[in-house]
């Protein structure tokens, strides 16, 4: 049964839209939160396990240094405190993928507490965004259904792999966010993609969306809208539902365009808003009711006994806070400046996420038009061929930069620049190695380069007289015939040069 | 004040997944308001001038180098599983009720 | 040829012998094992016997003493395991149907310790389901019987250690301490048991019942061997988050210290509310505990010990703290047994009914009336009441506890006020039964190390009398000093240890 719903835009004119969203961050630690297991996504199931995340009676867990140090450094990068004493705690529930049947977790004492986050939109309007907390714990294993349609309705059987359990996750959660009005959808999507830019600036997680490495929960809530004149603030918030896994940009703002529109056509029928937990569908970009809260959700919280308290001293959070990068859109602002990109230009960079390639590009002594150049150009090709990343390509911004130095010094031109790139993405070696071990230089030895012009006017003595008769665009025809012969290793304006050179024609 | 009905100790097991028969549930609710009675009086004293002990001896930042240990093999793992299939745990079907 | 019955011996004189070819590990370690054929059956101390393991570790010691490669002390010597431990590659049930047939992949850390130290694993012994009980009768596989009177309890949880030393089964023994399960049958089987202080034996692989109050120790004869069993136990572990990075304590040195009877200078405090003394607390005392109780004190004096009484207001608290913070934990802990990775599974057509079905058919009657119990005191608008004001109940013990040890380097009392009762006799009535461990309780809350250890018979009943010896965390060293003093007085008088006075068990044909 698929609920009534208005469009995003009429819920908006009758409403005033309430909500928070909670973003769980996969460290890329190189092991668990709590053991030594290798994190990693993707290896075969059940082999990144041990008897601590397997939750075997009589194991215990030892919190993972490195993922302390990545929650602080993004609590601070969200403009969080960080509490002197924090300590981790356990939430009870019964779910098989979750190994002990409780998640190790922070409640009433979380590292990271009481942020604000500036997210830009796409229009250049600065949002400040309030961040209640950002506190670690583990992530649960994974759940496959057999049977049915493969969903967990109608499944004979699920098998449960636990190498994702025990992941280490930093939750990011915002205070309640109001008075964005029909750019909710818009600023929500703002929200996570400014997280994501984060933790990769970070460098504590790869930001991965399409692999789970950033997932959100997204709480919505409509309220009647203030008569004019009258304070908003004063009218009370409506009953919520909180969308979990929406995890991808692009579902967010459908998300939330769907329960808008969903929750606004029951409240203008009179009919109530169910408080509960939904999921989002990404086939049908809609969501559906999770789990009957009959039974209420007791996790019975209390302070992890096998764990100490976390109590970073002030010259270590001091120390990370120095390792703390720019915003990333203030960051963005500043480089189109620096690199005097188009705004169209930097957007494309940006969408492309180019950043980090080009600034590493640009280091290394590229232009930043050279540096975009390739990144967007033939490398953004061979990587969607690939389907992988750009900083997952098997060349190096260096490599770029040092590519891009053989063409200014006219060793050689774009083409042989594109067949050396080739090779480096081959492995061959780096660029300058590939150039000299493939033969690719330009061929500048004039009299190479004299001897294949003489030889295709020879063959082609029509084109001599032509140019001589002042038809001086018909040397094209000897310029490409030299280029094939040498294999397009030559410099075409040099053998323009010597064709007019040859037929007594000043260029 | 404190004693236990029948129900609570209904919705409890549930909470803690014990089915529990109609016996269980008449005999524990007995035991268990006579055990709650008893241990009720620590309200009595605690004051909320006084920190809780979560910890008898007081320790803190005891952490783990970010350094790999092995892992079991697949079939170790796998080993005391009720069932397993594709080297997965296998387990009856969930329903509708994805954490 | 040798008419030695070896299982008689001390550890240390079972060490002793072996490093002077005495005796084999092999002849020390098949003595251990005719004699548990010979007597287990109805004393029912062991779950699980590893003969084959136990022997091969036995031969491979035979082998490199006679090759001169250097030992550990206890090298050779036998030693019997709890089932709280997880033993990689032989039964671990922790006395629990819902881990029948359990086979562990990984070893606990004191497991590996006692591997290190090249003792032959006997087997493992009962307990109560997790540790759930002062009587080994919640065992899921039937009780122990005290070798004193096997109608009587052996206490528990670790009833299956005690009654192992008490019929001569094993020289040594682990067991695990959460709110006295060490102490309380180290008193009812006239043996010696200790509880060292939180953190400082690993909890790696124990399986957990209460986390912030559990704690491994070593069980034995005599305070000596008790001691040399607590050096192997203890020490640092990177696994376990709450162990005690320092040194283990000296306790060997201080056993031997207190063997020359001489308490010159050491303050011993009486706890006021734990004594029996008629004016406070001393209901539900027996009357032969409080004898032999006052008469130990009597004997420290006359070493040159100082008695002093202190007092301990809060103590009043902390049986209801206890069964506040033990079971809270519990329900957490026990979730893990869902039916899914390993264990006991009944299977029905839903994940759901399925956990539902096999904890109710896994987990016997006490498990279940304290995870019951537990995720009540956890639950959304009672935590403050139970489990926060049980965590500030901790509070004020360990003040009162600062407080006394202000006033003396030891705290004494009877470990438990009566001498075992009989089998059944509390299974109905919860609350009798939890008051066994209200002497013992206060030192799991506070995380200090305490000391169980013989002082005679009760003259009523001629059952074992047990006397509690707390210190302050760390000085576990101080327990082994007092510890022996009073044994070493008091052996003199019996002409040996108590447990030679233990009735003769009939031998199986
Ligand atoms: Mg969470
Ligand atoms: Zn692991």
């Amino acid at each position: 049964m698929t609920a009534a719903r208005v469009s995003y835009d009429e819920a908006m004119e009758d409403f005033d839209p309430v909500f928070g969203i909670e973003v769980h961050v996969e460290l890329n630690t190189k092991t668990k939160m709590f053991c030594g297991c290798a994190n990693e996504f993707g290896a075969e199931p059940n082999t990144q396990v041990c008897p601590v995340c397997l939750g075997l009676p009589g194991s215990m867990p030892v919190t993972n240094e490195k993922a302390v140090e990545s929650a602080i450094r993004l609590g601070l990068a969200l403009g969080c405190s960080i509490r002197e004493s924090s300590r981790f705690a356990r939430k009870n529930y019964f779910y098989p993928d979750l190994a002990k049947d409780y998640q190790i977790s922070q409640y009433d004492e979380p590292t990271c507490y009481e942020g604000s986050l500036d997210v830009v939109l796409d229009d250049g309007t600065v949002v400040e965004i309030g961040i209640e907390r950002a506190h670690m714990e583990e992530d649960a294993g994974k759940n496959t259904h057999v049977g049915g349609s493969g969903g967990i309705q109608g499944a004979s059987h699920s098998l449960v792999d636990y190498n994702r359990g025990g992941v280490p996750l930093v939750e990011i959660v915002t205070k309640p966010i109001t008075g964005m009005g029909e750019r909710t959808a818009e600023v929500a999507r703002a929200y996570v993609a400014t997280i994501r830019d984060i933790v990769r600036a970070l460098g504590i997680s790869d930001g991965r969306m399409d692999q789970g490495s950033v997932r959100a929960d997204v709480n919505l809530s409509l309220r009647a809208k203030a008569p004019a004149g009258e304070d908003q603030d004063a009218v009370p918030f409506g009953k919520r539902s909180e969308t979990k896994n929406v995890n991808s940009l692009r579902a967010i703002e459908r998300a939330i365009h769907f329960e808008a529109g969903r929750q606004a056509a029951l409240l203008s029928d009179g009919k109530p808003v169910v408080q509960e937990t939904r999921h989002w569908h990404e086939d049908t970009e809609e969501t559906t009711p999770g789990r009957s809260k009959e039974e209420a959700e007791d996790y019975r919280y209390f302070p992890e006994p096998d764990l100490l308290p976390v109590e970073p001293s002030r010259e270590w959070v001091e120390e990370l806070r120095g390792t703390i990068p720019e915003h990333p859109a203030k960051q963005r602002a500043r480089l189109k400046d620096e690199w005097g990109f188009s705004d169209l230009e930097m957007r494309d960079v940006v969408a492309a996420d180019a950043v980090p390639v080009l600034i590493a590009t640009v280091e290394a002594g590229a232009t930043p038009q050279a540096a975009r150049k390739w990144w967007m150009g033939e490398l953004a090709r061979v990587a969607n061929d690939q389907g992988v990343s750009l900083d997952e390509l098997s060349v190096t911004p260096a490599e770029v930069a040092e590519l891009q130095s053989l063409v200014d010094s006219g060793r050689i031109n774009d083409k042989l620049a594109r067949q050396a790139l080739q090779g480096v993405l081959a492995g061959e070696g780096s660029p300058t190695a590939v150039v000299e071990a493939r033969g690719l230089e330009v061929v500048s030895d004039d009299s190479a380069l004299e001897k294949a012009v003489d030889e295709a006017l020879a063959a082609q003595p029509d084109v001599l007289q032509k140019i001589q008769d002042g038809k001086v665009q018909a040397a094209g025809a000897i310029v490409g015939a030299v280029m094939k012969a040498t294999r397009g290793q030559a410099d075409a304006g040099r053998v323009r040069e010597i064709i007019l050179q040859r037929a007594g024609v000043e260029g | 004040m404190s004693s236990l009905e029948r129900s609570d100790v209904a919705r409890l097991a549930a909470l803690a997944r014990i089915d529990m028969t109609d016996d269980d549930l008449d005999r524990l609710s007995g035991q268990l308001s006579a055990i709650v009675d008893a241990v009720a009086k620590v309200a009595e004293v605690a004051g909320t001038d006084v920190p809780a002990t979560s910890h008898p001896i007081p320790m803190s930042n005891v952490h783990r180098p970010d350094e790999v240990r092995p892992s079991l093999p697949q079939d170790r793992a796998l080993a005391a599983a009720p069932e397993a299939e594709d080297g997965r745990f296998r387990v009856p079907q969930i329903l509708g009720e994805e954490a | 040829m040798t008419t030695v019955d070896w299982t008689r011996k001390t550890a240390a004189q079972m060490a002793a012998a072996l490093k002077a070819g005495e005796v084999t590990s092999v002849e020390l370690t098949q003595a251990h094992l005719d004699r548990i054929a010979a007597v287990d059956g109805p004393v029912h101390a062991f779950l699980h016997l590893d003969p084959e393991g136990a022997l091969e570790t036995a031969r491979k010691v035979d082998e490199d003493r006679a090759a001169g490669v250097e030992l550990p002390a206890l090298a050779g010597v036998p030693v019997a395991v709890k089932d709280v431990l997880v033993t990689e590659g032989l039964p671990t049930t922790a006395g629990s149907r819902i881990l029948e047939g359990w086979i562990p992949p990984y070893d606990s850390t004191v497991s590996a310790n006692l591997k290190a130290a090249r003792m032959p694993i006997l087997g493992k012994t009962n307990m109560d389901e997790f540790a759930m009980g002062s009587s080994t009768e919640h065992s899921g596989y039937g009780p122990t019987h005290n070798p004193w009177d096997l109608d009587r309890i052996p206490g528990g949880s670790g009833g299956g250690s005690a009654a192992a030393l008490a019929a001569f089964e094993a020289p040594l023994a682990i067991g695990s301490d959460t709110g006295g399960s060490i102490r309380q049958p180290a008193s009812v089987t006239a043996t010696v048991g200790v509880k060292p202080t939180y953190g400082g034996v690993s909890r790696y692989g124990a399986i957990a019942l209460a986390s912030s109050l559990d704690q491994l120790g070593p069980c034995g004869r005599t305070v000596l061997d008790t001691a040399m069993l607590h050096e192997v136990m203890g020490g640092h572990d990177e696994k376990d988050a709450t162990s005690l990075d320092e040194p283990v304590p000296a306790c060997v040195d201080a056993a031997m210290q207190g063997a020359t009877k001489d308490l010159t200078g050491v303050k011993v405090g009486v706890i006021k509310e734990l004594s029996g003394s008629s004016d406070d607390g001393g209901e539900g005392y027996q009357a032969g505990v409080k004898q032999r109780f006052e008469e130990s004190l009597e004997r420290l004096k006359a070493m040159g010990a100082e008695i002093v009484e202190v007092s301990c207001p809060s103590f009043e608290y902390a049986l209801a703290a206890y069964y506040l913070i033990l079971p809270s934990e519990a329900s957490s802990n026990l979730a893990k047994f869902d039916s899914v990775r390993f264990g006991l599974r009944v299977e029905k057509d839903t994940v759901e009914k399925t956990m539902l079905a096999t904890r109710a058919e896994g987990f016997g009657d006490e498990a279940k009336r304290r995870i019951i119990l537990g995720t009540y005191a956890l639950s959304a608008g009672y935590y403050d009441a139970y489990y926060g004001s049980a965590q500030k109940v901790r509070t004020l013990i360990q003040r009162d506890f600062a407080a006394a040890f202000e006033q003396a380097d030891v705290l004494v009392s009877p470990t438990t006020p009566t001498t075992p009762f009989k089998l059944g006799e509390r299974l109905d009535d919860p609350l009798a039964m939890y008051l066994n461990d209200v002497a013992t309780i206060p030192a799991n809350l506070a995380g200090i190390p305490g000391m169980s250890l013989p002082s005679g018979l009760a003259p009523e009943d001629g059952l074992p009398v047990g006397f509690q010896i707390l210190a302050p965390a760390h000085e576990d060293a101080r327990l082994y000093r007092v510890g022996a003093a009073l044994e070493a007085s008091l052996t003199e008088e019996w002409g040996g240890a108590l447990s030679a006075q233990a009735p003769e068990l009939e031998v199986a044909g």
